[in-house]
């Protein structure tokens, strides 16, 4: 086995192990030089990115990874033994490219941003367990192990979100943060409890199988409706998305842009659990879960947009405008869910192929909107940077002394309203014409949510970056080149989607959407191995 | 790889080429362009000609002439005051609110699926 092979071999431990031993290298790092210590977070970054990737290359190209951490055996005397496994699919691996992406673009742009901040061995630990924590949830197979990865990046995030201490407004949002985390893991660990008291097991996959054999009992039912609320609500998912403006608009604008793909490893959580866990008994509800998804989602778009367009804060706006995003997703998921757990033998995938086209969209929308909206909220940092200033109110002309700040901004605001030829237009035409096919109304509404979001950021740009050139803002100068490359990254990889969209879908967003759709694949590729 | 990135992008019931948009695109910007050139050319930068005329009353400092983030939009929030006025109400900033709104969720949620 050559050196390449023995990494990729071990590349699903590493990719957590990495990030993890560099978050408690930091502060030891930190006592010798703090410039150091914020190149050593790059470098821990940027090779967790690289083992990410290759895992990628790997698993889009061979199928599916698995890593067990314990016993080889799954039994051994016919007791069950302990072990964790990551099961690593092209979902979950679609998953963590979007987490490091952010990651790395974070701590990129944290260089300059934080620099005159104090308490960065904290901000930087905390940052790579936040990292740690959002991969472990994407990656692994195991449910308590799920719950465990949730509560890394929870208290993480908390931390994060309630960094800026001097700051009663952000140490507000960091307790709201982590009481609202702390409600949802709690009822997260509750429903794992009613799977392991039934099934005696916490692997996804074996509990899927379980499932299958023992129907839909009543406790499995309650245990879907509590991970369906607690998932959701960290999803950002109205009426349960109150804690999101607030901690996406406290947090400093690096920790937004990861608090994105938090938000969305457990919105990913939810998706695992209805699709894989719950795939095979799902169809049986005569209420199916995904119009539940559905309506959560037209909600969600309707009081996020509705929300941000009377906001006066940079930052709270951005946030609700990713709430409305966040709803697009659910409406796209649960426009497929409808279709592929619909009990009628004579609507299946086959005969409503649009259900498999909205999973897609609803998919490549999650990559999309962590771009969109990340750009977005390094935009907001990059204008606090340079003015001390989150008003909307009160900020004015900048576009004349931040060009490249607001040539980013203006790339943000079309692909995030799902203008062409950005990327946000290609996954929102997806969800467009699948939501059609089952009803034109959510397709109405989600245009008009989009219609909305434009008219909301062309308000953001009229207010913060035209108009006269205010006094005040004189002497604001552009940001550091870190942070203009941070964003430059962003808005790149924009542009190559939104020019390029179908090399995308090919390759990394139908393998996760087939990867979604068919558990059995899933189940059957672990048959003997748990 | 350059083929799959010429391919068109299939959306089920439609399609989309953004390559094809963008060549539309810079074509009919050049035709914009070439127009514009018939414009007016006694244009005079910094005279009275760019002056903004207030009904003949004195301009405003620069910084008043903004119009805040709060002024814009303003018959669309009045229109849909009724619906606003009942969100800000939901939004109350009180942690304890966020959570009743989840045991809201989980209780409609669980009478769905419990009756199913």
């Amino acid at each position: 086995m050559n050196i390449v092979d023995m990494l990729l071999t071990h590349a699903p431990a590493l990719t957590i192990a990495i990030p993890l031993l560099g978050a408690f290298l930091t502060p030891l790092i930190s006592r010798v030089s703090e410039k150091g210590r914020n190149i050593f977070a790059i470098i821990t970054v940027g090779i967790t990115a690289l083992f990410v990737f290759l895992m990628a290359s790997e698993v889009l190209s061979n199928g599916p990874m698995t890593y067990v951490f314990g016993s080889t055996a799954a039994t051994v005397q016919q007791s069950t033994v302990i072990r964790i496994l990551f099961e690593v699919d092209a979902l979950s691996i679609f998953m963590a490219i979007i987490g490091i992406i952010l990651s790395f673009v974070a701590v990129v742009y944290s260089y300059a941003f934080m620099e005159k901040n104090t308490g960065l061995d904290k901000y930087y630990t905390l940052l790579l367990l936040m990292t740690t924590g959002m991969l472990g949830m994407m990656l692994t197979g195991d449910m308590f192990n799920f719950f465990v990865f949730l509560e890394i990046t929870s208290i993480a995030s908390a931390a994060l979100v309630a960094f800026w201490t001097n700051k009663a407004k952000a140490v507000e949002a960091g307790f709201k943060y982590i009481v609202i985390s702390t409600i949802g893991a709690l009822f997260v660990l509750f429903a794992i409890a009613l799977l392991y008291g039934q099934y005696d097991a916490l692997n996804m996959a074996k509990i899927a199988q379980s499932l299958g054999i023992s129907g839909f009992t009543f406790i499995d039912k309650i245990a879907l409706v509590l991970l369906i609320a607690a998932l959701a609500m960290k999803g950002g998912l109205a009426p349960m998305h109150m804690w999101l403006p607030d901690a996406y608009g406290r947090a400093p604008a690096s920790i937004s842009l990861l608090l994105v793909g938090a938000t969305q490893a457990s919105l990913y959580g939810l998706f695992r659990i209805v699709f894989t866990v719950y795939g095979d008994v799902i169809s049986l509800p005569s209420i199916s879960i995904g119009w539940i998804l559905v309506l959560l989602g037209l909600i969600t778009m309707l009081i996020g947009v509705i929300m941000a367009i009377i906001q006066t804060d940079f930052k709270r706006l951005i946030g609700y405008g990713a709430v409305a995003e966040l709803g697009y997703m659910a409406l796209a998921v649960g426009t497929g869910l409808t279709i592929v757990a619909n009990a009628d033998p004579n609507i299946t995938l086959e005969t409503a192929p649009f259900a498999m086209k909205a999973i897609t969209g609803g998919l490549f929308h999650v990559i999309n909107d962590a771009l969109d909206i990340g750009l977005l909220f390094l935009v907001a940092g990059a204008v606090y940077y340079a003015t001390k200033e989150t008003s909307l109110n009160k900020l004015g002309g900048l576009a004349r002394n931040m060009k490249y700040t607001t040539i980013f901004f203006i790339i943000g605001l079309l692909a995030v309203s799902g203008l062409p030829p950005f990327n946000g237009f290609a996954s929102k035409l997806l969800i467009y014409e699948s939501t059609y096919q089952l009803n034109p109304i959510l397709s109405i509404v989600a245009i008009l949510s989009s219609i909305l979001l434009l008219a909301i950021f062309v308000k953001v740009l009229h207010s913060v970056f035209l108009g006269p050139a205010l006094p005040k803002y004189e002497t604001v100068r552009e940001v550091p080149k870190s942070m203009l490359l941070a964003m430059a990254v962003i808005a790149g990889i924009i542009i190559v989607f939104g020019l390029f969209p179908q090399v995308i879908v090919t390759n990394l967003v139908e393998p996760a959407a087939n990867a979604l759709v068919n558990n059995s694949g899933y189940l059957q590729w672990l048959t003997g191995g748990f | 790889m350059i083929e799959m990135m010429l391919e068109t992008f299939e959306t089920g019931t439609g399609y989309w080429h953004p390559l094809v948009w963008l060549v539309a695109f810079v074509i009919i910007f050049l035709i914009v362009y070439i127009i514009r050139g018939f414009g007016e050319k006694k244009y005079k930068k910094g005279t009275g000609q760019t002056q903004a005329f207030l009904s003949g009353n004195k301009e405003y400092d620069k910084q008043l002439m903004h119009v805040q983030s709060s002024n814009l939009y303003w018959g669309w929030t009045e229109a849909l005051k009724w619906i606003i006025d009942v969100l800000k109400k939901m939004h109350t900033g009180n942690v304890s609110d966020y959570v009743l709104w989840f045991v809201v969720v989980l209780g409609v949620l669980l009478l769905f699926v419990g009756l199913m």
